[in-house]
């Protein structure tokens, strides 16, 4: 079972909600710029350890604009130190997903004893102009689902645009999918390189970098470009996945994130 | 009425094929495969000439406007054009509305004062000063402005604009975006206690909300027609209603596209292939880019996602025939044109501040003067003493123009 927690933060002005499901040693998971989705990857990880994930501002139901309070990445990764520090994580495992794994970078360059370990999961943050990242928030949405899943018309597709039947539930997921993209993108427009390159050797945790093998929207050139800069990093490749190889070969993802985590 | 010619400067040659071709005409246009400078040079002097002409004719304003990174209409700079204007129109009682710069990507916003500044000084106080949002494309796509700041920093930034025209005395600008120390405008414009204030918008609603509690003239720029507005606009008047405020039609502005020659027929063979130009060519821009995630507040996308409007209909399917019947353009004899213009646009909107597009896309430059002085002379006359009868003051014009204008006949 998963448990919602509320944490305040930011002068009582950011309410951080965080599921937390699981036993075992403290990680925790940042999603990508479509908002969270807690699935069977989330659940295998929840199966080794105890997972904390939380909500990027503004993303959490009833609460959008919380994002308003929040004007920088600056202030963004201290909402997360705040947060971390509330919840009296220390010396945890790290999981991020695209933007989420660009923040989780930023936090352990913040306080480097925060994080052991670090997955990133086709990170964003660096930028190449040999190799542009795709700015997903100009695509269509079937241009989207091209971009970012390796089977465009696969299962995990269909879950990130699906639209309920009942009218409400549909204009609330359309609404929410757009908002989130939004509300992290407010962090990285127009283009994700906001100063992680600056800062990114603060970061200790020996790190593992996991590419979707067709991920269409940061090309692998990334994956290099992440492990050139961090201490101690290596690559792993999904295959069968996109930008998002927790979401379409979540088993396969977990397997590898797990066992280095647990090291 | 006060009536005024809107020129966008697009790319008049673009090629038959160019929507197949190309993903957008805005933002990606090639400009090394599609233009040729000195040929925009021309579409430059020709849309100067072009609203010369209309001011000597007998228009009360000319309109211009910033865009950029397109084919559409690219006045990245509508000050360059309209300084021009106030300079060779000086001594016509003839309005320059700038309609106009773009407050969100002007950095700092005072640059925005100064240059209006100096066009009402050069003009003598014949400035209409637009403060436009910009569209996602121009501002968060070609000028990188964050979609979620995009509408907080035009509010920061319309505040300073004002402000730094009144301030008797050097301020300091604390703002988010803007930090200023000390604001002390040089020039002031010579209109007290500033020029008049247009906002033009698309039909948002919380465009309306601005508007009315900033007291300023809400300008609707749409290309399809009033039929299509009337709904957005009955939405404003509510909003005024609701706020206490008088129905001044002054308080509106609306853009219409317009096409007049000798007959309906002749406005056909005359003008159907640019008015299919423009709408099949000049519009061609992937819909999500109208609003990019963020660029709406939250509640205003939820609602729209509650009550999708219905799809508007693909401009694309639509032909010459369509537009006219549709009321998207003006078209026909004088007569016709003038009909329309009362019934449909004048009197159903509720508005005292006409803008017409007098140049269509691909429209070139003789057929534009043509089209301008069949406006000026069989048109417009017909327009002038609409509201005149209510008494309405137009506080949204400047001062020293709100009387009739005599009507010059055009020297071609």
């Amino acid at each position: 079972m998963t448990e919602t927690r509320t944490v305040s933060v930011w002068q009582d002005r950011v309410k951080m909600r965080v599921h937390v499901q699981g036993a075992g040693p403290a990680l925790l998971f940042l999603h990508g710029p479509w908002g969270l989705t807690w699935g069977p990857f989330l659940d295998a990880l929840a199966r080794q350890f105890t997972v904390y994930a939380p909500e990027h501002p503004g993303t959490s139901p009833g609460d959008p604009d919380a994002i308003q309070a929040v004007d920088s990445l600056w202030d963004l990764v201290l909402c997360y130190d705040e947060l971390l520090e509330a919840l009296g994580l220390d010396a945890l495992a790290a999981v991020g997903h695209s933007f989420g794994a660009m923040m989780a970078c930023e936090v352990a360059a913040l306080r480097s004893s925060r994080i052991r370990r670090l997955a990133l999961l086709d990170p964003i943050g660096l930028w190449r102009d040999d190799a542009p990242v795709i700015n997903w928030m100009l695509l269509s949405p079937a241009e989207m689902a091209a971009h970012v899943f390796a089977a465009p018309d696969g299962a995990a597709a269909r879950a990130m645009f699906a639209v309920p039947e009942d009218p409400e539930e549909g204009a609330l997921a359309r609404t929410r999918l757009t908002w989130a993209m939004g509300a992290t993108g407010k962090f990285i427009w127009p283009i994700p390189d906001k100063g992680l390159k600056k800062r990114i050797h603060r970061v200790g945790a020996p790190a593992l970098l996991v590419w979707g093998e067709a991920d269409r929207l940061v090309p692998r050139a990334y994956a290099k470009e992440f492990a050139g800069r961090l201490r101690d990093a290596r690559i792993e490749v999904v295959a069968g996945a996109g930008h998002a190889p927790h979401l379409e070969q979540p088993e396969a993802t977990a397997r590898v994130v797990a066992a280095f985590l647990k090291t | 009425m006060k009536i005024s010619a809107f020129h966008l400067m697009p790319h008049r040659e673009l090629p038959p094929d160019f929507e197949r071709r190309y993903p957008s005409v805005w933002v990606t246009p090639p400009w090394g495969e599609l233009a040729d400078a000195r040929r925009v040079g021309q579409y430059y002097n020709w849309t100067l000439d072009e609203l010369l002409f209309a001011a000597r004719a007998g228009f009360d304003g000319v309109c211009t406007n910033e865009h950029h990174q397109n084919a559409y209409g690219f006045m990245p700079s509508p000050n360059l054009m309209g300084s021009v204007l106030a300079k060779q129109t000086n001594g016509l009682d003839v309005a320059i509305v700038q309609m106009g710069m773009t407050l969100p990507t002007t950095s700092p916003p005072v640059r925005v004062a100064e240059e209006y500044g100096m066009i009402d000084c050069i003009s003598g106080g014949r400035l209409v000063a637009g403060l436009p949002l910009g569209s996602p494309m121009d501002v968060n796509l070609a000028y990188g402005i964050t979609p979620m700041e995009h509408r907080e920093r035009y509010r920061e930034a319309f505040d300073l604009v004002l402000k730094a025209w009144q301030a008797k005395e050097i301020f300091a600008w604390n703002g988010k975006y803007f930090q200023l120390g000390q604001v002390n405008l040089w020039p002031r414009p010579v209109q007290e206690p500033h020029p008049p204030v247009w906002v033009p918008g698309s039909g948002s609603i919380s465009t309306f909300d601005f508007a009315t509690e900033h007291n300023v003239c809400y300008c609707f720029l749409s290309y399809a027609g009033a039929r299509a507005a009337s709904t957005m606009m009955d939405g404003y008047w509510d909003v005024v209603d609701k706020k206490g405020l008088e129905r001044n039609p002054y308080r509106a502005g609306f853009l219409q596209l317009v096409a007049v020659s000798e007959t309906d027929a002749q406005a056909e063979a005359d003008y159907a292939k640019h008015v299919e130009y423009f709408y099949h060519k000049c519009l061609h821009v992937p819909a999500q880019w109208f609003a990019p995630p963020g660029n709406q507040d939250y509640r205003s996308l939820l609602a729209a996602n509650r009550n999708p409007v219905r799809r508007a209909e693909d401009p694309k399917t639509l032909r010459y025939k369509d537009f006219v019947n549709k009321g998207y353009v003006i078209a026909g004899s004088p007569a016709t044109v003038r009909e329309r213009l009362v019934e449909e646009v004048i009197k159903r909107l509720h508005v005292g501040n006409l803008m017409l597009l007098i140049q269509i896309g691909s429209m070139p430059h003789e057929l534009t003067l043509k089209n301008t002085e069949l406006l000026a002379r069989e048109v417009l006359p017909g327009l002038r003493e609409i509201w005149d009868d209510k008494g309405w003051e137009n506080h949204w014009w400047p001062k020293s123009l709100r009387g009739a204008r005599q009507a010059v006949p055009a020297a071609r």
